[in-house]
């Protein structure tokens, strides 16, 4: 396969999961903004910093509302990662990879694009944002249906999950560093400001309430939601559970080209870390200091992938 | 010009239907208008899902359009084929020896049958292909011959397409959408398979495998990039024929070989179907601001390393100048009477010539020799006085830029309207394969129609459409 054409997988359901992340970010900050109106402003805030489109909206915006960053995140040219704007850069990718694609993929995004296209025309209105916000999410789930359905277990499918996985992990550490001094330990003084709606908040970002109240109850402490999401294995939006699955992906590359490349060494490291940490262990690191930490390994293991297959040159 | 005197190729002019449109014309009468117009819509969701577009330059809005597709086969009888592929054929072999002796011994030059400036002239002649040797000896693998018809058994040829002649995946996506919405018409009709063109390509192509290659010939499509009007059409053919498609960033000279680069390192590549004009394809040997191609790829071919298809230089049989020699060529090659015409033709280089093009403008259609797309033409009977008088100017202007031909009188075909149907002029381009074991003809071909009526113009980028083209089986 060429090696823009890896690149190009990659980055197609990279774009796609950012999509979606951008999705379940936008679905909750409305959902505190409105229960919560006088919190609302902060937690707009807190999503566009998640998002990574902070800077670039006060830029262009003077008043944080929920009019502004809503349209901001679902449909701005500006911001390059708006949800329209990935879903263009997915299509433009799948377009450029058409033929590594099976005809259902390659319709499904064809289709998605279509269809966002359409609902993304105007602005959304409080009204119509939670069709809009399901619409997103369907469709990118369609899409990796008709992944897992249609294509070969052969690298082409490799470089889409990695895509899919180095995106989620990226996605689930911000989240969790735009929230940490929430998460920090009572100890640290600082978690005595927190209540139930911080909480939920961080949980209905993965849609993980229900899969969390599954595993810990009803009791919500910030050990257990770090927990959750940094290492809990069977958690699909956890960092441990994108690296399990990241290690394996590389692991079929490795066994299809009969090459050990530089990635995989990086991918064991960033594996073997997640295996070794404790919950303690990370507060006491500092949880800002681990998720930057692994953020930029993160950046670092998908730059290396690039150069290792040969993406560019 | 009259529809009444135009050759329809459904019916008699007292009302019967012709043979060939008997099963169709049964089928058609029994089905609602309503349930057709419904399936026409399909038609088009189909189209716009599977993204069968095409990108127009310079127009953001529109960016990726759909050339609208029309439910009414164009049906062509066994033996008119037969006759037609043959004329094809014939043609096709000689534009083939007419590339090798121009880049060789120039014979038709010192028979005096061609003058030597239709080539010093000729911007696509390229002097860097003189004495190369193709692999295979084919310069011009995949042609697409551009026919009108006027008559029972008269068809025209209006244009060669010898460079890179596109729209095979409209005949290939036309007759896929009609075996999904109209299954039943295939049972009562023998239609031959266009299906097969795609694996046939690709062993028209490995066949003719540089010297340089050994064991299985690796096939690549190098297209300029997702911006080019036809990279649908690019896509579509590598990924039919199972092959990469490359940009000229993904290839690079590895020991005296053109590779790609993959997940696993430089591969050579055997034969390069290529979709990028000559000038771009080596910014080494050609236009050095190209970005397009790759450097060095010339040198590469010339030293027996790959295939290019078509080969460097092909253009100049597509010249619209060097087709006003057609008939010439062929039968200087050949020995044997041209089977297809030449539309009649006036040089416009020619000054008898000239002033007969200048009295009669508001008759004849004048064309650019080097225009293509149905840009850059003057359509006498249907311009308007201003338009006659400005082109009159750039005519005079720069005659030698210039051809002229009368107005033929084309066939129509039925399309669906409203409430049933309504003739509409057509043109067809059946796509053929060259390669050292033969031409091949695939039946059918693209069949572009002009939707508006009375009009001439059937070129997608001015508003026509296409439909499936149906060769029937011998009865």
């Amino acid at each position: 396969m060429l090696g823009k054409t890896a690149g190009g997988l990659l980055w197609m359901f990279r774009y796609l999961e950012r999509s979606e992340n951008i999705a379940r970010l936008v679905e909750t900050g409305q959902r505190i903004a409105l229960t919560r109106p006088d919190r609302a402003e902060n937690e707009w805030l807190s999503v566009l910093e998640t998002a990574g489109a902070r800077q670039g909206f006060e830029a262009e915006h003077d008043e944080v509302s929920a009019e502004a960053v809503t349209d901001w995140l679902l449909r701005a040219e500006g911001n390059s990662s708006s949800v329209m704007n990935c879903i263009e850069m997915a299509r433009m990718n799948a377009r450029m990879v058409r033929t590594a694609l099976t005809r259902e993929v390659w319709e499904a995004v064809n289709e998605c694009w279509m269809t966002l296209r359409d609902e993304l025309a105007r602005k959304v209105t409080t009204k119509r944002l939670p069709h809009v916000l399901g619409v997103v999410r369907q469709r990118s789930a369609f899409v990796r249906g008709t992944l897992h359905g249609t294509m070969l277990r052969n690298e082409i499918y490799d470089f889409a999950r990695l895509g899919t996985f180095l995106e989620r992990a990226d996605a689930t550490a911000r989240l969790l560093d735009v929230k940490y001094y929430v998460l920090l330990p009572t100890s640290a003084g600082i978690g005595s400001r927190l209540d139930n709606a911080q909480w939920e908040t961080i949980l209905r970002s993965v849609s993980a309430e229900g899969a969390f109240r599954m595993v810990h109850g009803r009791t919500r402490g910030p050990g257990d939601i770090a927990r959750f999401l940094i290492l809990d294995g069977r958690m699909p939006r956890s960092l441990a559970f994108c690296y399990n699955k990241i290690g394996g992906n590389l692991e079929y590359l490795q066994r299809d080209h009969g090459v050990r490349m530089p990635c995989h060494d990086l991918s064991d490291d960033i594996c073997r870390k997640l295996e070794r940490a404790t919950i303690e262990s990370i507060f006491e690191e500092g949880l800002h200091e681990f998720l930057q930490d692994f953020l930029t390994l993160n950046s670092g293991l998908a730059a290396q992938i690039e150069r290792d297959y040969r993406f560019v040159e | 010009m009259s529809d009444a005197t135009n050759f329809d190729e459904m019916r008699f002019p007292d009302g019967r239907v012709r043979e060939a449109y008997e099963a169709f014309e049964r089928w058609f009468s029994a089905e609602s208008a309503g349930d057709l117009r419904a399936k026409a819509r399909e038609a088009e969701a189909v189209f716009r899902l599977t993204g069968i577009t095409f990108n127009v330059y310079g127009d953001a809005e529109a960016g990726e359009r759909l050339i609208p597709f029309d439910i009414v086969p164009r049906i062509i009888a066994a033996r008119e084929w037969k006759r037609l592929s043959k004329g094809i054929e014939q043609r096709v072999r000689a534009l083939n020896a007419f590339l090798h002796d121009i880049h060789h011994r120039q014979e038709i030059i010192r028979a005096g049958r061609l003058p030597y400036e239709m080539l010093a002239r000729n911007d696509a002649y390229l002097p860097q292909m003189i004495g190369v040797e193709p692999p295979g000896g084919v310069y011009t693998h995949i042609v697409g011959i551009d026919l009108v018809r006027t008559g029972p058994d008269q068809f025209y040829v209006l244009e060669d397409n010898a460079r890179t002649p596109s729209g095979v995946s409209y005949m290939l996506e036309n007759r896929e959408t009609m075996l999904n919405m109209f299954p039943e018409l295939f049972q009562q009709n023998r239609v031959q398979r266009v299906s097969q063109y795609p694996q046939r390509l690709h062993s028209s192509l490995a066949a003719c495998a540089p010297p340089a290659c050994s064991g299985e010939p690796t096939v690549a499509v190098l297209t300029p990039g997702i911006h080019n009007s036809a990279y649908y059409e690019h896509s579509f053919l590598a990924d039919e024929m199972g092959v990469e498609l490359v940009e000229g960033h993904d290839l690079r000279v590895v020991d005296g070989r053109v590779a790609m680069r993959t997940t696993r390192g430089y591969q050579p590549i055997d034969v390069l179907y290529r979709r990028v004009d000559d000038d771009f394809l080596d910014p080494l040997n050609f236009n050095p601001d190209s970005m397009l191609g790759v450097p060095g790829i010339f040198d590469v071919y010339r030293a027996g390393g790959i295939t290019i298809a078509n080969a460097p230089g092909t253009g100049v049989a597509d010249d619209k100048a060097i087709y006003s020699y057609m008939p010439e060529i062929v039968e200087f090659y050949t020995g044997e009477k041209p089977m297809l015409e030449n539309v009649p033709t006036w040089r416009c280089s020619d000054p008898d010539s000239l002033g007969h093009v200048l009295d009669n403008l508001e008759e004849l259609v004048v064309k650019e020799v080097h225009g293509s797309g149905g840009y850059g033409m003057l359509i006498g009977p249907t311009a308007s006085k201003k338009d006659i008088r400005e082109f009159r100017k750039k005519l005079e202007a720069r005659p030698g830029n210039y051809i002229a031909q009368p107005t033929l009188a084309l066939s129509t075909v039925p399309i669906f309207v409203k409430n049933g149907l309504a003739p509409r002029h057509v043109d067809l381009r059946p796509f053929v394969l060259v390669s050292p074991d033969g031409v091949e003809i695939t039946p059918g071909g693209l069949t572009r129609v002009a939707l508006k009526k009375g009009s001439l113009v059937v070129n997608s980028s001015q508003g026509g459409g296409t439909k499936d083209t149906w060769v029937l089986e011998d009865e």
